[in-house]
């Protein structure tokens, strides 16, 4: 499942030439020579067949055997060498595939970097040369742009955001102490004598310091994926890998530039000139992201008519981001990361549900294949005996002072910024931040720029930078996942809890979350109700279609989810008994919903007779799987009544079904899964069953009162007890602590929000769907509450 | 331990009353410093739409995210003594206080009352939790609530009574078919309560 979706990169490798074009693209030149070398030294034979794996939007794979037409092109431009490499993809890929239990020791990317090797090893020893490397050109225009947009998009806006200050610190101030203390690390030890006499000086230093500094995002995302961390820990080591690269790129130019300038004619002025380039990068490559994010909105926001190639739009103007800020000498990076943060929001609701997932599932698409090919293509790179120098004495110490250095700044960092923080970071968490910080491709690419006249030791430079990446991508890789659980377990109790303890730990995790909510710790903020209050008024007007804005109450999603859900189950029961003819019988409250609340639902309701679509782009098959009951697990254990199995069941049964509290939910970035969130269907559960047993209680609390008492909202004193009827006031206090009155206030304001999002839209249309008849009538409990107190309070 | 006034510097634009209630509960020990007290006012404040200085029901039902909280409504319960209908900022805060961590670093002091945050404490919120006729006993329906309320809706009537059972079962010491607030405390006591029960930034 995890790499269905990468699979579809290789039938795809070249379309240029699978259109019978005999132009090449200037992005592979070498590959395109090495098949007109190839096709002079090789004999003459069509290839037999090519292997295609075509995968549809289900994820599903089909492997088809196809002889081709475009075969004989291939084989006109002789690109066997081509066939091989996506052969061996996808022979390996399909290994890996059936050994999942693999990846989950060694991380994907670890993996891909041995099969380019072994792929590198097949084409040196075919070609006695490397014909294939990974050339900063392909790496930064072709491969990484997906990567990056996939990031943003799919990013946590809000985690990220409220933990942005200390992002920004990781990436700006620790990227500059790794950057500075490697340089100036490894020049101390070339002063003295360490690395033998090699032709290097300290800007030098400083400019491999710099590039060897920054964590990198695509490693990072491929090792974090397996190991299941807390979210703001991810959060922290993700941002910090995207939002470094502003500084990467400038102290890269800077140091470029002196570099060029000679060790001179650096003086003062020349280096307040880098500080303003930093500043001048950064923001403006992220002001260049956000401008392209407006574009995209707009665009989204007129687009109704021309639905189908919605989703084209997103893309191009991703990567338009992406070019514009490299043509102005911007962070690029930053640019279409945040564009992609930016546009998430308006453009999953402006957009049609079908453009939605079509544009999630080609990004995740894109990214995947992107991913692979680099992992591949680093390993292939490694395979070239031109490149590599070997110098002991830089390689080791480069190694020690990249590990060293990490851990001193994030420790220290993270001890300056818990003074500040709400929550602070703990021990076990420092030491997983700072052991991963993964360098990658992005070091590679950098490093594989160097201009070879003005470095002399540049082979030297991208012999360590490749040693550097695959010790941390695979070692550091592999050893995350066992150093993880090895550091939680030796906190956590040995034996085995009991059930009461297993209960009261969960009830605490949810007590902490209600306290938590009710001190309002967590998001409580002036600024950020600032922002939520100009968003909601002017962004929102401009940038998001009328009928998405009307769409967006979260009460109102929720309810609606639910009686969806309601509906559904009810015509699944239907359809079991015979017919649907037994719905009409019923007796139930008829309520005419629109004359009610004069709201208009067709307008506001999506449409749910899309395919398997529902409002929060979740198949609503997968909300459906959860309402069918589970086997009673005692029936089958009858004739075991021993004390172990209601035991073991006891404990299988609170494992299994206990709420999760919303602190034990992992993060929701992945790269290759799409899923609906497990989280999401318990919460709306939890509030379901919360609005109920509030709503019951409020039914059964206006039973026993005089019809023509008013709900009372105001206390008028605050110390005599309330005035309902004493004869229930001792059985409700079981159910309801604080008291009845409090009961049906608190219900009644609780449906008080979604009222007022229902009395705001003015129209009324007369149509109906009858499906609403059907959802209305089957979700008779909460309706008749809800008329019950409109009655009360409208009149 | 408490609370020194001369370092709460921060003015307050409150009304008399609850100036004098935050010094009283300076007084009581209650152990949260300046700084927090302030946050928490702000808070107040902010729940207490009306500004009638206390809090009612449904100005926590306000709070969207207790609505998904499975026992949401007990902790909202939790607040208000029985009889009373509204809390003000003192016990407000005195709720809250529980949550503190324990302070380990001064000795106990065995002339001074109980502090609010010790694991006593907590374990006695917890089980006020469970105890909704404040018998001193968690009777088996009492319990059934509970957990019908904290598992999903997929477990059956017979699966939850099983359960409750075996927990009863497992603790109850003196085969009075309840759990005893000590009996309560025995069973937790490998548990670390104050990890568990603490929010740190009521450092």
């Amino acid at each position: 499942m995890s790499m269905s979706d990468s699979l579809v990169s290789c039938g795809h490798l070249d379309p240029v030439i699978a259109q019978g074009s005999t132009q090449c693209r200037e992005a592979r030149p070498c590959i395109h020579k090495a098949s007109q070398r190839m096709s002079s030294d090789l004999g003459s034979g069509p290839p037999s067949s090519c292997m295609h794996i075509q995968w549809d939007l289900k994820g599903k794979t089909k492997l088809s055997l196809n002889q081709h037409s475009y075969s004989e092109m291939l084989y006109e431009h002789n690109s066997r060498d081509q066939e091989l490499v996506r052969l061996t993809e996808l022979i390996t890929q399909l290994l890996v595939e059936l050994n999942h239990s693999l990846t989950s020791v060694i991380p994907e990317s670890a993996l891909l970097i041995l099969i380019g090797w072994i792929l590198g090893g097949i084409i040196y020893g075919a070609d006695k040369m490397q014909t294939f490397t990974l050339t900063p050109t392909v790496f930064f225009f072709y491969l990484l742009p997906q990567v990056i947009l996939d990031a943003g998009y799919f990013m946590p806006n809000k985690l990220f955001f409220s933990n942005m200050g200390a992002i920004l610190v990781y990436a700006v101030i620790g990227t500059c102490w790794n950057a500075a203390t490697v340089g100036l690390g490894l020049w101390g030890c070339w002063l003295g004598g360490a690395m033998g006499d090699i032709d290097i000086g300290l800007l030098q230093f400083l400019l491999f310091g710099s590039l060897i500094a920054a964590v990198d995002p695509v490693a990072v995302i491929a090792v974090f994926e397996e190991v299941h961390v807390n979210e703001v820990l991810f959060i922290m080591v993700f941002g910090e890998s995207l939002l470094n690269d502003g500084v990467t790129v400038v102290l890269f130019n800077v140091f470029d530039a002196f570099v060029s300038l000679g060790g001179a004619e650096i003086d003062a002025v020349e280096i307040i000139k880098g500080i303003i380039s930093f500043f001048v990068v950064a923001f403006g490559g992220s002001l260049v992201g956000i401008i392209f994010a407006l574009l995209i909105s707009l665009l989204t926001r007129c687009t109704k008519n021309i639905q189908i190639i919605e989703p084209g739009f997103i893309f191009i103007l991703g990567y338009l981001s992406y070019l514009t800020a490299e043509m102005l000498s911007l962070s690029a990076i930053l640019s279409i990361v945040f564009c992609g943060i930016c546009c998430q929001k308006y453009i999953n609701a402006n957009m049609d549900e079908r453009s939605v997932t079509t544009v999630r599932y080609v990004m995740k698409v894109f990214a995947n294949g992107s991913e692979t090919i680099i992992f591949v293509f680093l390993g292939i790179s490694a395979i070239d005996p031109a490149v590599w120098v070997w110098n002991t004495g830089f390689i080791l110490l480069t190694l020690l002072f990249i590990f060293v250095f990490r851990f001193i700044g994030v420790f220290l960092l993270t001890w300056i910024l818990n003074k500040y923080r709400l929550v602070p970071l703990e021990f076990i968490d420092q030491v997983v931040m700072s052991y991963g910080g993964l360098r990658g491709a992005v070091a590679y690419g950098l490093v594989a720029m160097l201009d070879e006249n003005k470095f002399k030791e540049k082979n030297l430079m991208v012999s360590t930078t490749l040693i550097v990446v695959y010790f941390t991508v695979m070692l550091q890789g592999i050893t995350m996942k066992p150093l993880v659980t090895w550091l939680k377990v030796k906190r956590a109790a040995v034996t085995e809890l009991t059930l009461a303890e297993k209960i009261q730990n969960r009830t605490f995790d949810h007590m902490l979350v209600a306290i938590e909510d009710i001190s309002g710790q967590i998001g409580h903020n002036y600024m950020r109700d600032k922002w939520h209050n100009f968003e909601e008024r002017w962004l929102c007007w401009f940038l998001m279609k009328p009928s998405a804005r009307k769409s967006r109450d979260y009460i109102f999603n929720i309810f609606h989810q639910l009686n969806l859900k309601d509906a559904m189950s009810y015509v699944k029961e239907g359809e079991r008994r015979g017919s649907l003819a037994f719905v009409r019988n019923e007796t139930k409250a008829d309520v005419d919903f629109n004359k009610k609340f004069r709201a208009s639902f067709s307008e506001i309701m999506p449409d749910i007779m899309a395919d398997n679509m529902g409002p929060d782009h979740v198949p609503l098959s997968s909300i459906l799987q959860d309402i069918v009951p589970s086997v009673c697990l005692v029936m089958h254990e009858q004739d075991l009544t021993m004390r172990e199995s209601e035991d073991f069941n006891a404990h299988h049964l609170l494992q299994q079904h206990l709420y999760r509290g919303r602190k034990q939910h992992r993060h929701r970035y992945s790269r290759s899964h799409l899923e609906t969130n497990r989280d999401e269907n318990e919460v709306q559960e939890i509030f379901q069953r919360t609005m109920r047993s509030r709503l019951e209680s409020f039914k059964s609390a206006k039973m026993g009162v005089a019809p023509a008492k008013k709900i009372q909202t105001k206390h008028q004193k605050k110390d005599k007890p309330q005035k309902m009827p004493n004869g229930n006031s001792s059985d409700k206090s079981k159910n309801h602590p604080y008291g009845d009155k409090g009961t049906c206030s608190l219900l009644f304001t609780s449906l008080l929000h979604y009222m007022k999002w229902l009395t705001r839209p003015p129209q009324l249309r007369g149509h109906q769907p009858p499906v609403v008849c059907i959802i209305i009538q089957s979700h008779s409990k909460a309706i008749s509450g809800i008329c019950l107190i409109l009655e009360n309070r409208l009149d | 331990m408490h609370i020194v006034i001369k370092l709460f510097g921060v003015p307050l634009s409150c009304p008399i009353t609850n100036s004098m209630n935050i010094w009283f509960s300076c007084f009581l020990f209650i152990i949260v410093t300046p700084a927090h007290i302030v946050r928490l006012y702000d808070r107040f404040e902010a729940l207490d739409k009306e500004k009638t200085g206390h809090l009612r029901p449904q100005d926590f039902g306000a709070i969207n995210r207790l609505a998904m909280n499975p026992i949401g409504d007990r902790i909202i319960g939790a607040f208000f003594s029985p009889g009373q209908e509204t809390v003000d900022f003192h016990s407000f805060v005195r709720i809250l206080a529980h949550f503190r961590p324990a302070d380990k670093k001064h000795p106990k002091d065995p002339s001074m009352p109980e502090p609010v945050n010790s694991r006593t404490s907590k374990l006695k919120f917890a089980f006020q939790l469970y105890d909704q006729d404040k018998d001193g006993k968690i009777s088996r329906a009492e319990l059934l609530q509970v957990l019908r309320s904290m598992l999903e809706m997929q477990v059956t009537e017979e699966q939850l009574e099983s359960i409750a059972d075996r927990t009863i079962q497992e603790a109850d010491l003196d085969n009075d078919d309840a759990i005893s607030f000590e009996e309560f405390r025995k069973s937790l006591e490998k548990v670390n309560i104050d990890h568990k029960m603490s929010i740190r930034f009521l450092r």
